[in-house]
């Protein structure tokens, strides 16, 4: 006969539960440093490679997103993130209704373009009725009208080793102080635990741009060193699918500055932050690396996916 | 004078084991980073869309009329006092306003970011972990002999219920397999409930539905939400009661049996004379 173990005792019992719940906690504990170390975020990371890997397998460019009857679009359409850029030169474009605007189109492209509002709706259009689903949760459905970034890319034409398309956008999310590093030191100092931040310096992506409380005044623009400005990008198979545009209109009419005026990127297989707003300039490039600090995008920059199709 | 007599019974496979701790691991984290991203938008809704002023569940914080912070849940028009845990929890010392409270989130502190990848990676280590077992289950029948209530069995579903109130577990034979009510509850977690995450959780991918129109099959996306948010409570609760059930009917011959694979089945000799032996 095998050894047993003798019935358990109550305070064996009790000893049982404590013990479980130390376990559960320290390795807890032990989760969140292990994300924190660059081998954790390596490994977070293998989850992402493996939802682009499976979704790129599976989808082809005739995969569309749902397109919804105009009887489902949402009353409102939630303004998240930048609502209404800071920017003195925005504003400016803003006050006289996007005239002076010029989307510059540069890179590795053969013949860099200047396109007008006026130029972008000459070219062919596409409209779509499709659900924005935003990286918190929510979703809204919209109208979008625009021009499919192909016959952009196309005019522009793509040198052969284009890879990537990136989108430099208007509004300033925040500025690079220049003691940046040793406010870091600071903060470490203050809370070793990395988990005393205030509650309005947390990381929130949302519908695409800032989390509004943090943006910064328009009068604080010059005092305060290089802003950083919304960018985003997506690979040529993005690019090139039939409902990737630029567009400069929702539901019927001209895109409110809230939602993006006057040209947002739509990638409708993607989330709400991909959806990048107050595009000014679309930069063909050949890699990631020097755009912002690589990862991309800005959230991207800021631990968020950079395939942001789940 | 009755006189207990044990045998040892191997009941688990290795297999089975593994993919049963492995999953232990998976829902927590699965459970505490998905807590995470909810607190993002803490609101669930029907449909295709979100209804921003008509959420069937928010949970959220306000002003009592003294102008102290409370926190609530408000469900389809109810709604609840939940300050300290739902709303408006102690982060750091501090009263905050957030919807699940830190120590139920992973990360503990608001970072959906991390909390997405956490989500994912252990997505992707369940389905692995569900597919696996349920081929062997499949292959080798023991999801068949297990978890498929035999045809006494379901004739004494009465009888199970008033055992389980009373917690009088069966002995002797018939402690070889599960319970009726047993079988039942692991039928419907393993086949229903698993699966519904899994396919609801796909059903919010936007990349997903450009290849299959899951979010139809909920009647749209942010009813797909929803729903995940349900099986999520309905999975809790089945983890509540399993627990409890593990610890009540013998911790240490379940925990061993889970462990090792070794059950001890106990038989009651009564007496000689008293004619009956189980």
């Amino acid at each position: 006969m095998r050894p047993r173990l003798s019935l358990p005792k109550p305070h064996r019992r009790g000893f049982l539960t404590a013990a479980a719940g130390l376990l559960g906690v320290s390795a807890l504990g032990g989760c969140e440093r292990f994300a924190a170390s660059p081998t954790g975020r390596r490994a977070l990371k293998a989850g992402e490679d493996a939802n682009m890997f499976v979704q790129r397998l599976l989808l082809t460019p005739a995969s569309l997103a749902k397109e919804f009857p105009d009887s489902q679009i949402s009353p409102w359409f939630k303004p998240n993130g930048t609502i209404d850029p800071p920017d003195r030169a925005y504003k400016a474009l803003a006050a006289r209704s996007f005239e002076g605007f010029k989307l510059r189109v540069d890179g590795l492209v053969e013949r860099p373009q200047d396109l007008s509002l006026a130029d972008l709706r000459a070219l062919p259009a596409r409209t779509q009725t499709t659900r924005h689903d935003c990286v918190e949760g929510w979703s809204a459905i919209g109208k979008w009208t625009g021009v499919p970034l192909a016959e952009v890319l196309q005019r522009a034409g793509l040198k052969p080793n284009a890879r990537y398309i990136v989108f430099h956008c208007a509004d300033t999310m925040e500025y690079a102080a220049a003691d940046e590093n040793e406010e870091a030191e600071t903060d470490k100092t203050a809370n070793p635990d990395m988990e005393a931040r205030p509650e309005g310096a947390e990381n929130q992506a949302s519908d695409s741009q800032a989390a509004g409380s943090e943006a910064p005044g328009a009068e604080a623009e010059e005092a305060q060193g290089t802003p950083i400005r919304y960018y985003e990008s997506i690979d040529l198979t993005d690019a090139y699918h039939p409902q990737t545009i630029l567009a400069y209109d929702l539901n019927g009419k001209a895109l409110p500055v809230s939602n993006g005026a006057p040209l947002r990127l739509r990638v409708e297989r993607q989330l709400g932050y991909k959806q990048a707003k107050y595009v000014m300039r679309v930069e063909v490039t050949e890699a990631l690396k020097g755009i912002g600090e690589g990862g991309g995008g800005y959230w991207e920059d800021r631990g968020y996916e950079w395939y942001a199709g789940i | 004078m009755e006189t207990v007599r044990r045998r040892w019974m191997f009941r688990h496979p290795l297999l089975i084991r593994l993919a049963h701790w492995i999953n232990v691991v998976c829902l927590a984290i699965l459970l505490m980073s998905g807590l995470q991203i909810f607190n993002a938008h803490p609101a669930l809704y029907w449909g295709s869309a979100s209804t921003f002023d008509r959420p069937f569940v928010a949970i959220t914080n306000d002003q009592r009329d003294d102008g102290t912070p409370r926190g609530i849940l408000y469900v389809a028009g109810q709604t609840f006092d939940t300050t300290g845990v739902l709303g408006l929890s102690n982060l750091n010392g501090q009263q905050a306003g957030r919807a699940f409270p830190s120590w139920a989130t992973l990360p503990a502190h608001q970072d959906l970011a991390t909390g997405r990848r956490w989500h994912f990676l252990f997505a992707w280590a369940f389905v692995i972990n569900g597919l696996i077992y349920l081929l062997y289950g499949i292959g080798t029948g023991q999801l068949r002999r297990r978890l498929i209530p035999d045809g006494d069995q379901m004739r004494g579903f009465g009888s199970s219920i008033r055992e389980h109130l009373t917690l009088h577990f069966p002995e002797g034979d018939e402690a070889k397999r599960y319970n009726v009510l047993q079988k039942l509850s692991y039928l419907i977690v393993v086949a229903v409930l698993l699966p519904l995450m899994v396919l609801t959780g796909l059903a919010m991918s936007p990349g997903v539905n450009a290849v299959v129109p899951l979010p139809d099959l909920f009647g749209g996306r942010q009813s797909a939400r929803t729903v995940h948010f349900i099986v999520t409570n309905l999975l809790v609760l089945f983890v509540i009661v399993h627990v409890l059930l593990v610890l009540l009917s013998g911790v240490a011959n379940n925990m061993r049996s889970m462990i090792t694979g070794w059950f001890v089945i106990e038989r009651r000799k009564l007496p000689a004379g008293s004619g009956e032996s189980r």
